[in-house]
């Protein structure tokens, strides 16, 4: 069933769901929603399976406008999404009628917004994944960003009854914010970073340059030195921190290249990758060490929150 | 040297098992990988030339219990893992760099052909972008360390070496090797699972035309 009609496009918006995980041995990175917390959340609010196929909208947000009832959630950034206009509420379900429109009528904060419709979205399913990887133009929406004129259709049907109002209190949201303190372990390579390297990393705030998309964001700082020779290449995850000869740090983000041949000075835990996709260039952050007890912990009590939307 | 095991953010690993481009080495780090997705709770396991990185889900297993089960998998007696396919690749040697590399190199054009298409390399790995295959060893004589400036653009086809590696370029994409050639055979295949013509443990003879 079509249920969405796309009437301006926004300036990065695809579909996604939580990714392709178990094919990097073919050189395919996971992809999926890059807040993958804020994904799961709108289509818990909708009543959907968290991995549902949902819209991912960069920097702004599209014009969409029902064709049929449907019963959406917004996540994520605060672009303040508006339904005919008038603001409607962030992480909570909302019933669209046929013929209503749902717009964004301006960034508030973060970077990144999902848009959940009850039953998902449909789309190009590639190695079992309905995430757009817009580097091989496979999966989600004929492998690409969305255009004016596209009508999207749902994946299956909604659950009945359309229950709006679910809706998931700030308290159990991450700890969003421009300047975000990452919780990381200190990576394989470590210990190859010289003595004054390994204080400026944990005391320095670093700046989201320009280079920073789906792939992963350039930082800009204090200049890190590793010592040894070069290494072998090696696999690579969401949330590794490569520093290349030039000492500027590389944070893996969803559509990471799988294997890197650059040393991996920290890992960023899973809880704290959410606050680094909702940030844009100029955005500063930085790291926090932390234990993996800790780190494990904090991603299930990130678990529990979800769990509440029922 | 002993493996040495690291946490890789909070749901991931890395095993360093050696630092050098070998295929026994490598073959161990497969036969590692391969042994280990069939564990609980291990989701995705993947060899590189030396490594083997390990994604898990800590709800089902631990670091502790992983790097225990790593120490014994390694003991035991590593298992020959099959011998790969051999692809004849199609080689145009007419790359931007072919002339600047054999002056490099101290050799003709014609005698960096010649070695760089003797030789059957090894499928280390697939990686860095979808099917691209780390191939080697490289001929000693026909080592270079990567361009200092990486090209922003390179075309899918392009035939590269650098360092003790070679391989093909399955997209386009920036890159920091030297450019000998191209081939047509696609490497990328986008409608088959897995999308890549190369795996690891391949073998490939180029043939220039």
């Amino acid at each position: 069933m079509t249920v969405l009609r796309v009437e301006k496009p926004g300036l990065l918006t695809t579909v996604q769901d939580l990714g392709r995980p178990g094919h990097r041995a073919f050189g395919v990175p996971p992809s999926g929603a890059l807040d993958r917390f804020a994904l799961a959340a709108a289509n818990r609010l909708v009543g959907n399976p968290e991995g549902a196929a949902g819209l991912e909208c960069a920097l702004n947000g599209p014009l969409l406008l029902a064709l049929e009832p449907c019963l959406i959630a917004v996540t994520g950034a605060d672009f303040t999404p508006c339904v005919n206009g008038g603001e409607i509420p962030l992480w909570t379900g909302v019933y669209l009628a046929a013929g209503e429109r749902l717009s964004f009528s301006g960034r508030r904060g973060g970077a990144r917004c999902y848009v959940a419709v009850a039953g998902g979205l449909a789309g190009k399913r590639w190695l079992g994944s309905l995430s757009t990887y817009l580097l091989v133009e496979k999966g989600g929406f004929d492998g690409r960003t969305l255009e004016a004129g596209d009508e999207l259709e749902l994946a299956g049907t909604p659950p009945r009854p359309l229950v709006s109002g679910r809706h998931l209190s700030r308290r159990l949201l991450p700890d969003y914010g421009r300047e975000p303190v990452l919780a990381a372990l200190p990576g394989p390579h470590y210990a190859r970073l010289a003595r004054a390297s390994r204080t400026a990393l944990w005391k320095s705030s670093f700046e989201v340059t320009r280079d920073a998309d789906r792939m992963g964001f350039r930082l800009d700082g204090p200049q890190l030195e590793v010592t040894g020779r070069e290494l072998l290449s090696l696999g690579l995850t969401m949330g590794a921190v490569q520093l290349p000869l030039g000492g500027q740090p590389i944070l893996l983000m969803a559509d990471h290249q799988t294997a890197g041949g650059y040393p991996v000075v920290v890992g960023v835990a899973r809880a704290a990758l959410p606050l680094a996709a909702q940030l844009l260039p100029g955005d500063r952050l930085s790291f926090a060490e932390v234990g993996l007890a800790e780190a494990q912990d904090a991603w299930r009590r990130l678990r529990r929150s979800l769990e509440e939307i029922a | 040297m002993p493996e040495k095991t690291t946490p890789l953010g909070d749901a991931a690993l890395v095993v360093e098992l050696g630092t050098r481009i070998d295929t026994a080495l490598n073959s161990r780090c497969h036969a590692l990988a391969a042994a280990l997705e069939k564990r609980s709770g291990v989701k995705e396991a993947f060899a590189g030339y030396s490594t083997v990185t390990v994604h898990y889900d800590p709800d089902r297993t631990s670091f502790t219990a992983l790097k225990a089960a790593i120490s014994k998998l390694l003991k035991a007696k590593p298992r020959v893992g099959p011998s790969g396919r051999l692809h004849r690749l199609p080689v145009t040697y007419d790359g931007p760099d072919l002339a600047e590399s054999a002056e490099l190199l101290g050799l003709t054009t014609l005698e960096l052909v010649r070695r760089h298409s003797q030789p059957i390399y090894r499928v280390f790995m697939v990686g860095f972008v979808p099917g691209f295959a780390y191939l080697g060893p490289l001929p000693p004589t026909l080592q270079l360390p990567r361009r200092r400036v990486p090209r922003t653009h390179v075309p899918a086809g392009t035939v590269a070496m650098a360092g003790e590696q070679t391989g093909v370029y399955p997209l386009p994409t920036p890159g920091g090797w030297h450019l000998l050639g191209r081939t047509s055979m696609p490497m990328f295949l986008s409608d088959n699972d897995p999308p890549s013509l190369l795996r690891p443990g391949d073998r490939v003879k180029f043939h220039p035309i």
